[in-house]
């Protein structure tokens, strides 16, 4: 059994169909990066995973880990644990860093059956993945993402990713707004996460992030749909010859 | 904080859960208002000449409002009319005359307050929350005030008004009305002519209050109201922290709470005044629930003195409230936290007064309304600059937050500057509950309601870091409770 499998997926918002039949599946200890134009409907199809309401289905299936993954809240996705990283983290003024860090934990130790994490053994596990990602412990004590600059934003998504220890991460443009030094902690942070039990599906624009984070798939959606799908190599080979190509090429097939 | 999430878990399952009824023999006299209900509370309170003389004004020019129909109608809220003459002024469960332990009393009211979760035995205090000296007040009298003893150590006198009228006459007739007088409005007047208790506190020359001191407050009877006066006075260079929370049973009809409470700060004195009231707010149609119109004021007297208002408004049909400061002493500062939430059907419309005489006085206004269901949320403030108050300052923030789109918020801000020196400052948001912020908390494993509390506990941060610690961990939980149902 698959970690996740999806089938034939369409998605719409307002009428308009932006995911127009996808079909992926992810094992347990692969990488994969799904790459794409703008508008592409990249974040649209990492958002319906993360069971955001605002997108309709209307076609398709999801499987997660054995179960429906369609069926599930958000938080109930969570719990079971799938970890989206966002693009664009919120801000939740008046709660701190490490407040939400240990409550969202907290949260799916509970739905787990598991016992809460109090503070004397939260905080040495918290230290240890601060230096991970080469995180000011001082970060924690602010609001969350409350005048944080972009790098720190993004950094302290995969904070969050390496505490709440995902079954299924989707980072969802995380290499979007970063200098290269940043981008390279964040890599850092990602590939020190990597293990045989956890699938990990990066959404990106840019090829190069996947100079840090080497993916076993990548995926070309464009339109709606996967155009392409190869090893690393086929990213490389976007690079060098842009989207434009497969643009043309998804208009000649939509036209047919 | 694990714990805190837990409870807030748990908790947003229930309905207002202080709604019992207590099983108490009462002591109650006829429904209605007239000069011989005023003679009757009186002697039933054996007070001295000047009490009843005191009330016997504030009858008549209540009544004479009453003719008039001069009963406020400037708030923002929506009720019908009040029948005066149905409702009970005097309520008290039958006990002895006087109290010599809590062995004494009935023991169905310690039961009520255990169930409440105010100890108002002195050893369970010690046990668990320290530091906090208790006065319950049931229906229309106070049962039992906790650790009288050790405060009288210090010459704090923390008693039952009624008692005080009867130990402490002088300093009862000097300071009654003198913040508040009966004339003050319509409310005040009603309960200066029936007022049947409340707390009274003195904190001598230099004493800090080595305590929280805490009236509780519990309406059990029906169709009574409840009328309490509270008068602190914080003598030169002394300093206390006083903390009110209020509950009452689930009842259809709507019961009058009409309090005043006085404070008075002389020089370099401090007075810190917490709310937490939790009345109950009526039913998810708007059915019942507390009409809570009280007049709050505190008077800084002396120079460098200070008075700190923090008030956590989650419950009440209807809130009319706005603890006020007249600075009057040099140097003077004033301060008001408020957190006001309005769900179901729930009305508020509180704010306060900063009123500047003293020069180089400065005043503080923080709120934050929060509206959720089809609650009205409205924030009343004025700040008044006086002709001599050279050198005042205030600040005035007031943020309101939404969830969903069938509450309201207001902002009805009075800004009156007569001293050309003065520096204002006011800020206002509004903002909604985001989809984005829900979305992102639920995505990190937090239910709807716990994400909610979460959003709605940060926004309201800055004003629970002015209340005690204990009380602060209190009102993080009673506001999401009183946010529960509010998202869908």
């Amino acid at each position: 059994m698959s970690l996740l499998e999806i089938k034939n997926l369409h998605v719409t918002v307002d009428h308009h169909e932006i995911l127009k039949g996808i079909d992926l599946t992810v094992d347990r200890g692969e990488v994969h990066a799904v790459m794409g134009p703008n508008g592409s409907g990249k974040s649209t199809l990492a958002q319906v995973l993360a069971r955001r309401e605002t997108y309709q289905v209307t076609r398709g299936e999801v499987s997660y880990n054995g179960k429906d993954l369609l069926a599930m809240k958000a938080e109930e996705a969570a719990c079971e644990g799938l970890f989206m990283a966002f693009q664009y983290p919120v801000e939740i003024p008046g709660i701190s860093n490490a407040y939400l860090l240990r409550s969202a934990l907290n949260a799916i130790r509970k739905y787990r059956g598991l016992e809460e994490m109090d503070a004397m053994d939260f905080l040495p596990m918290l230290r240890e993945k601060l230096k991970l990602l080469d995180m000011d412990e001082k970060l924690m004590s602010r609001s969350v993402n409350e005048s944080f600059s972009g790098g720190e934003k993004k950094r302290n998504e995969i904070l969050q990713m390496a505490i709440l220890e995902p079954k299924l991460a989707i980072l969802d443009e995380t290499d979007s707004g970063l200098d290269i030094d940043a981008l390279k902690t964040v890599a850092q942070g990602v590939n020190a996460t990597r293990n045989p039990e956890r699938g990990i599906i990066l959404v990106t624009h840019y090829q190069r992030l996947l100079n840090y984070i080497v993916p076993d798939r990548v995926h070309v959606l464009v339109d709606g749909r996967i155009m392409r799908s190869g090893g690393p190599e086929l990213a490389l080979e976007l690079e060098e010859k842009g989207y434009s190509s497969m643009e043309a090429e998804a208009r000649s097939t939509a036209s047919v | 904080m694990n714990t805190n999430i837990k409870t807030i878990g748990d908790l947003a399952q229930r309905e207002y859960k202080w709604g019992f009824i207590s099983e108490v023999e009462e002591d109650r006299i006829p429904k209605g208002l007239n000069e011989d209900i005023i003679h009757l509370i009186s002697a039933k309170k054996q007070e001295p000449d000047f009490m009843l003389e005191w009330r016997m004004k504030a009858y008549r020019h209540w009544a004479s409002l009453e003719k008039a129909q001069a009963e406020p109608k400037w708030a923002n809220i929506k009720y019908g009319p009040i029948d005066y003459q149905d409702i009970v002024y005097y309520s008290a469960p039958r006990q002895k005359p006087s109290l010599k332990s809590l062995e004494e009393l009935d023991p169905e009211i310690l039961r009520t307050y255990e169930k409440l979760g105010i100890p108002i035995e002195e050893q369970k205090l010690l046990a668990g929350v320290a530091g906090v000296a208790v006065d319950a007040v049931f229906d229309s009298v106070s049962v039992a005030t906790t650790f009288k003893g050790k405060l009288a150590e210090l010459g704090i006198i923390f008693c039952s008004f009624s008692e005080a009228v009867q130990k402490h006459p002088d300093l009862v007739r000097k300071y009654l009305g003198s913040v508040v007088p009966y004339t003050d409005n319509f409310f005040a007047s009603l309960n200066a002519a029936v007022f049947t208790d409340g707390s009274f506190v003195y904190v001598p020359k230099g004493v800090r209050c080595p305590m929280e001191l805490s009236t509780y407050f519990r309406i059990n009877a029906a169709e009574t109201g409840q009328f309490e006066r509270t008068l602190i006075v914080a003598d030169e260079g002394s300093y206390v922290s006083y903390l009110e929370g209020c509950t009452a049973p689930i009842r259809d009809q709507n019961q009058l709470h009409a309090a005043v409470v006085e404070l008075i700060a002389l020089d370099n004195a401090q007075i810190k005044y917490s709310t937490v009231q939790n009345w109950y707010p009526g039913d998810k149609e708007g059915k019942g629930g507390i009409y809570n119109f009280v007049t709050k004021r505190g008077k800084c007297l002396g120079i460098n003195s200070k008075i700190s208002w923090t008030q956590v408004e989650t419950g009440s049909a209807i809130t009319w409230k706005y603890p006020s400061c007249i600075l009057q002493g040099e140097n003077s500062v004033g301060e008001f936290y408020s957190v006001a939430l309005t769900n179901n059907y729930q009305q508020a419309d509180t704010g306060t007064k900063m009123i500047h005489i003293g020069k180089n006085t400065r005043s503080t206004i923080i709120t934050k309304g929060i509206s959720a269901g089809h609650g009205q949320n409205s924030y009343r403030g004025q700040v008044k600059i006086m002709k001599q108050a050279t050198g005042a300052r205030n600040y005035t923030q007031c943020d309101s937050l939404l969830i969903g789109d069938k509450c309201g918020a207001h902002t009805f801000p009075y800004i009156e500057v007569r001293n050309s020196t003065a520096r204002m400052e006011h800020e206002a948001s509004t903002s909604k509950i985001g989809d984005d912020q829900l979305f992102y908390l639920r995505q990190r494993g937090l239910k709807a309601e716990d994400a909610v509390s979460m959003i709605v506990n940060g926004f309201c941060k800055r004003v629970f870091r002015e209340l005690p610690m204990e009380f602060a961990v209190e009102a993080q939980k009673l506001l999401s409770v009183s946010l529960e149902g509010s998202v869908g």
